[in-house]
């Protein structure tokens, strides 16, 4: 019994806290016992000892959220131990949808028009364009093949690394994460094709040719070897 | 079975009314059977530039809440035997009388009995827009070449598109002034029909005869020799599929002799 014990949880301990790694083979009940036993085994807190964060390593075992909190509940009881995250190597099919949708390209054909919101999770190439009061937004990076006249918002839930790019630059305004561009009076009749926009350490958004984005954002490039 | 086509524009006063009247003539001097309803509930015109008004004794709400039969409610215009006929709007209401199930009724009613029904849809997004769409198959979007004007057909052609009973709208550019085009003041025909990119059924140059035409009561359409007149024929005709190419529309000859020459090369 102590030897099945000691498999189906393991403490380890690293530099920032606790690690602990439950068995994904058991049931889920016998792993909250041996959970338990395992805490309750252990040393004893005192008063003014700095608390400790503890990571939990669920393994091939999905939890649910209920079943997450239990876990939590019985460590927690532990004072000075907190949960900072918990770890699975298994995702539901709505959280891997959801994953998916933010790191894919939504491709759409479609004039933005004006009073329209066009709104993706991930990045968007729009073959079309964007007419002044339109609005694009999407959680990722904009590419627009296409005339950009009205508002794009990259990476809106808070993605400061995501870039707009589009065929022809005269925006209303670029809004990247939390920044907003306002667009200058007069766009003047050439120029402004193939132009980025992207935000710079200082949270600047910068326009710029569409050939320095390779220096200010290398991780767009998803060509592995060839050229 | 006819077509219903709805005229509209977002913007008021760029020529909707106007250009229902004109298109639904030059549609019956080609011979086809039109009923025009103008759906402007409370804000009535159509029936004045058609030159009709004394003529109303029904209209679309005694329509469409049963106090009279359609037959009774149309006027039918005398220039033609048994052509042209104009279902009124009430002037006495306002537009939220009619709902959208009630004019799509009307217009499926109407449409076995005609060729074209062509409705009138008065300014605006709110809820006489969504009536006078409502039973439409297809749309003409009217706008002159501002960009107030750009602006709003834009916003329109968005909301047609999500209609699914509409086919893709077509444009008509109003009013276009030759002497503007080349002092880069206005926006040009190409430049409005590449920021809409919708297809473009016909551009129509400003002329004054068309506000004398509508104090006359009398569309002006029926004027033969006039290039408003020319261009909503033409219109017409490629509704009814003929492929016709749009007249150039420059500016004006300038000098004394050149506007000579060509008042006597007209015609």
């Amino acid at each position: 019994m102590n030897k099945r014990i000691q498999q189906n949880v393991m403490i380890k301990g690293t530099k920032d806290g606790f690690m602990l790694h439950l068995d994904d083979s058991c049931s889920f009940s016998e792993l909250l016992k041996e959970l338990e036993v395992k805490l309750s085994a252990n040393y004893q807190f005192q008063e003014n000892d700095p608390s400790i964060s503890v990571k939990v390593h669920t393994g091939n075992r999905y939890l649910d959220e209920q079943q997450e909190e239990k876990i939590k509940e019985v460590i927690h009881k532990k004072k000075k131990l907190f949960v900072v995250e918990m770890i699975s190597n298994v995702l539901t099919k709505d959280e891997a949808k959801r994953w998916k949708d933010e790191n894919q390209v939504t491709t759409v054909t479609k004039v933005i028009r004006s009073g329209q919101v066009f709104e993706v999770p991930g990045d968007l190439l729009l073959i079309g364009d964007v007419n002044p009061d339109g609005t694009v937004r999407a959680g990722g990076n904009i590419y627009i093949m296409g005339q950009l006249k009205g508002i794009a918002h990259a990476g809106y839930k808070g993605n400061n690394e995501a870039i707009i790019a589009a065929s022809v630059m005269k925006p209303a305004q670029l809004r990247i994460a939390g920044q907003v561009n306002l667009s200058p009076d007069q766009y003047s009749k050439w120029g402004h094709d193939l132009e980025c926009a992207f935000m710079d350490e200082e949270e600047n958004i910068i326009i710029e040719k569409l050939q320095v984005l390779k220096k200010y954002r290398p991780n767009l490039n998803r060509l592995e070897g060839g050229l | 079975m006819g077509e219903a086509i709805v005229i509209t524009s977002g913007k008021g006063g760029v020529g909707k009314t106007t250009t229902s009247a004109n298109l639904g003539t030059s549609l019956a001097l080609l011979g086809k059977k039109v009923c025009l309803i103008d759906t402007d509930i409370g804000l009535r015109n159509l029936d004045v530039i058609m030159g009709l008004e004394n003529r109303i004794i029904y209209d679309l709400v005694d329509v469409v809440e049963g106090r009279c039969k359609i037959h009774q409610a149309l006027i039918k215009d005398k220039h033609f035997e048994d052509l042209l006929y104009l279902l009124p709007a009430p002037q006495n209401s306002d537009k939220t009388v009619v709902n959208e199930e009630q004019m799509r009724k009307l217009i499926s009613d109407m449409k076995p009995d005609y060729d074209y029904v062509i409705i009138d849809c008065p300014a605006g997004i709110e809820q006489g827009f969504r009536n006078a769409i409502a039973g439409a198959d297809k749309a003409i979007i009217v706008t002159t070449a501002e960009r107030p004007a750009v602006r709003d057909a834009d916003r329109i052609i968005g909301l047609l598109e999500k209609e699914e009973h509409i086919e893709p709208p077509q444009l008509i550019i109003n009013r276009i002034r030759g002497h503007l085009l080349h002092e880069d003041e206005e926006m040009d025909i190409d430049g409005v029909a590449d920021f809409l990119k919708i297809d473009l059924i016909g551009v129509i140059p400003d002329d004054d005869q068309v506000i004398v035409a509508a104090n006359k009561k009398e569309p002006i359409a029926y004027n033969p020799d006039n290039r408003v007149s020319l261009a909503y024929r033409n219109i017409a005709r490629r509704i009814l599929g003929e492929s016709v190419p749009l007249t150039p529309i420059g500016s004006e000859p300038k000098g004394f002799m050149s506007k000579l020459k060509k008042f006597f090369s007209v015609r």
